[in-house]
């Protein structure tokens, strides 16, 4: 029977009493690079990392009573606090669970307008992780500033679609929550059209970098086969070479009427995991481009659903999204009361952490904060 | 393959499991696999390497409160009429209580096949805090994914995982005593308690002070 293995900690020492020149390090948890109350406890041969336990909790709120605990709608608004990054995004995984449960369809402007504000995230999302990663690399400032200034145009439309620039609140059960304001759709379609700038200004400047290269190639390597027993989703696990993209295994939505494709890598490394965000996001702009072209007029949400005493059938359901940062689910049993009876949220960002001590052992401590920065971590949705 | 088939073809190749399918009424109708713990491992392993479900997404706990069932049926009596005793069909309510148990579900994905989701289920046989009821194999020797989330079901249910590398909390600190997901946990009064000088502690604060050779004890409200 073959077995999973555990990353044995390399404590192997080459000379008698080397041991004792262990050095045993807290990382975090307030530490810049560890984006967020997050903390390692690392243990270093030198420079060298032998043995890195990640300790979580520092955030840690039990979303899941809360949500026992309120009705399904009520719990929509706190969806947007788990990956405060991806807030449209998680209330979708939340809103596709609950129709899933209950049966509930959606009318075709509120799923174009889901495809539009979920691939707008996944945009600003991996625009900010790339101006963290080289902000965590040592290229101060400018790169983040960069990744900023597109990040808040993105964010502009949201504050005009939805009133909120993170908090978004916009899903709901069948459809959407208020229509694009006038002029919305024209005002995306420019920013949708200007964004290749950006990207094709951040490959110039830092693709072939090379102290960029130097860090980050062959550093941090994840195997497919650890990707897929250790459940890696997204972006991370696709740099690995994992042909897996939930918008085209599930194809929930309309995804399956977009052509777009799936960028794979083929090393795994941190390099990987870097180009794979660009090519991403070329995809994102091309599913966005069709959107926006073929956006119907309609109602957004079924007039006659009452938002109000919703109570879906026994049942339980599992349904799940391409997050920007991996697989995220929503796990909900119903028996039939207003309020779940159990309600479980499958978090990316910390499933993807399951490696991050393989990720490490063997490299240089500097290295540890440029591959964390690499799996992509939002600390509101890994501690819940 | 639908799970009729996944079901008779366990049977077939691990012996002596027991199985069940638990039918799951939402419109979705993600019907799940109930295994029985013993043969967990073995289950899984099959599952794995020869239905290819290489990908455990997603892993979870759920309470079950013991349920009380109450049922209206019709029972024959011999009642007293004013013909003497005859036999009537009386309306008589039936109590009948399911216990409890705990439950932890693994949802199954396949990477090669693109299927899923196959929710595998295990029970605990009831839900009393103790090691010997809430003890199931882990699954992290199977599915690495396992390890973190067992973790957290660990620190949040309660359950112990038999064979897992390394059962700690997961969230909660380590000197937390209780489980918060628990559906009868209480929280505390205050997180923040910490003994001010006050009663108990004054007291001992004064034993303190008042043995010999020790200083005097400070007395507030001057100099």
């Amino acid at each position: 029977m073959a077995t999973v293995t555990l990353p044995t900690p390399l404590m192997t020492s080459p000379e008698p009493g080397h041991e004792e020149r262990l050095l045993e390090i807290s990382m975090g948890p307030q530490h810049p690079s560890t984006h967020g109350v997050f903390r390692m406890n690392v243990v270093l041969d030198g420079e060298r990392v032998v043995r890195l336990k990640p300790v979580f909790g520092y955030l840690h709120r039990n979303h899941e009573k809360i949500a026992e605990n309120e009705t399904y709608l009520g719990s929509m608004p706190y969806t947007d606090r788990l990956d405060y990054i991806c807030s449209l995004t998680n209330n979708w995984g939340y809103a596709l669970a609950v129709e899933k449960l209950a049966g509930i369809t959606v009318p075709e402007r509120a799923e174009y307008l889901r495809v539009i504000t979920a691939e707008l995230t996944r945009l600003l999302n991996h625009a900010a992780l790339l101006g963290f990663l080289l902000q965590d690399m040592g290229a101060s400032g400018t790169p983040l500033m960069y990744a900023f200034r597109e990040r808040e145009k993105i964010l502009d439309l949201f504050e005009s679609l939805t009133g909120a620039r993170m908090m978004c609140n916009y899903m709901r059960f069948g459809g959407c929550r208020v229509d694009t304001p006038a002029g919305w759709l024209d005002q995306a379609r420019k920013v949708v059209a200007d964004f290749p700038r950006f990207l094709d200004e951040f490959e110039k400047l830092l693709v072939t970098n090379e102290i960029l290269m130097e860090r980050t190639q062959g550093v941090g390597v994840l195997s497919r086969e650890l990707a897929i027993s250790s459940a890696i989703s997204g972006p991370m696990a696709r740099a690995s070479g994992l042909n897996y993209d939930i918008r085209k295994v599930d194809g929930y939505g309309i995804y399956p009427r977009f052509s777009f494709r799936v960028p794979l890598g083929s090393h795994g490394d941190i390099y990987d995991r870097y180009m794979i965000r660009f090519l991403e996001m070329r995809e994102s702009l091309k599913i966005l481009e069709q959107a926006l072209r073929e956006i119907p007029d309609g109602p957004i949400i079924d007039p006659k659903s009452k938002p109000r005493g919703f109570r879906p059938k026994p049942g339980e359901c599992y349904g799940r999204i391409e997050g920007p940062k991996g697989e995220l689910g929503f796990y909900l049993i119903s028996d039939g009361s207003p309020n779940p009876y159990r309600y479980r949220v499958r978090p990316p960002s910390l499933i993807n952490l399951t490696v991050l001590e393989d990720l490490c052992l063997g490299h240089n401590v500097a290295d540890v904060v440029v591959i964390l920065g690499s799996v992509d971590i939002v600390l509101g949705e890994v501690d819940r | 393959m639908d799970l009729a088939s996944i079901q008779s073809e366990l049977e077939a190749s691990v012996p002596g499991c027991r199985l069940q399918v638990i039918e799951n009424p939402a419109p979705c109708a993600q019907h799940s696999l109930l295994v029985d713990a013993e043969h967990a491992v073995l289950v899984a392993t099959y599952l794995r390497d020869f239905l290819h479900f290489d990908y455990c997404s997603n892993v979870t706990g759920v309470d079950w409160l013991p349920k009380e069932l109450s049922e209206k049926i019709k029972v024959k009596k011999t009642v007293d009429g004013p013909n003497g005793p005859e036999e009537k069909e009386v309306d008589e309510v039936r109590k009948t209580s399911v216990p409890g148990y705990m439950e932890v579900v693994y949802h199954l994905f396949s990477t090669t096949d693109r299927t899923g989701p196959l929710p595998l289920r295990m029970r605990t046989p009831n839900r009393d805090l103790t090691r010997e009821s809430l003890t199931i194999p882990s699954l992290t020797p199977v599915w690495r994914s396992c390890e973190f989330q067992e973790r957290e079901v660990y620190d949040l249910f309660g359950i112990h995982f038999d064979g897992h590398p390394d059962l700690r909390r997961l969230l909660m600190w380590d000197e937390f005593t209780d489980h918060p997901m628990r559906r009868d946990y209480v929280d505390p009064d205050d997180y923040e308690y910490e003994p001010t000088a006050h009663d108990e502690v004054l007291a001992r604060l004064r034993q303190h002070y008042s043995t010999a050779g020790g200083p005097a004890f400070p007395q507030g409200g001057g100099q």
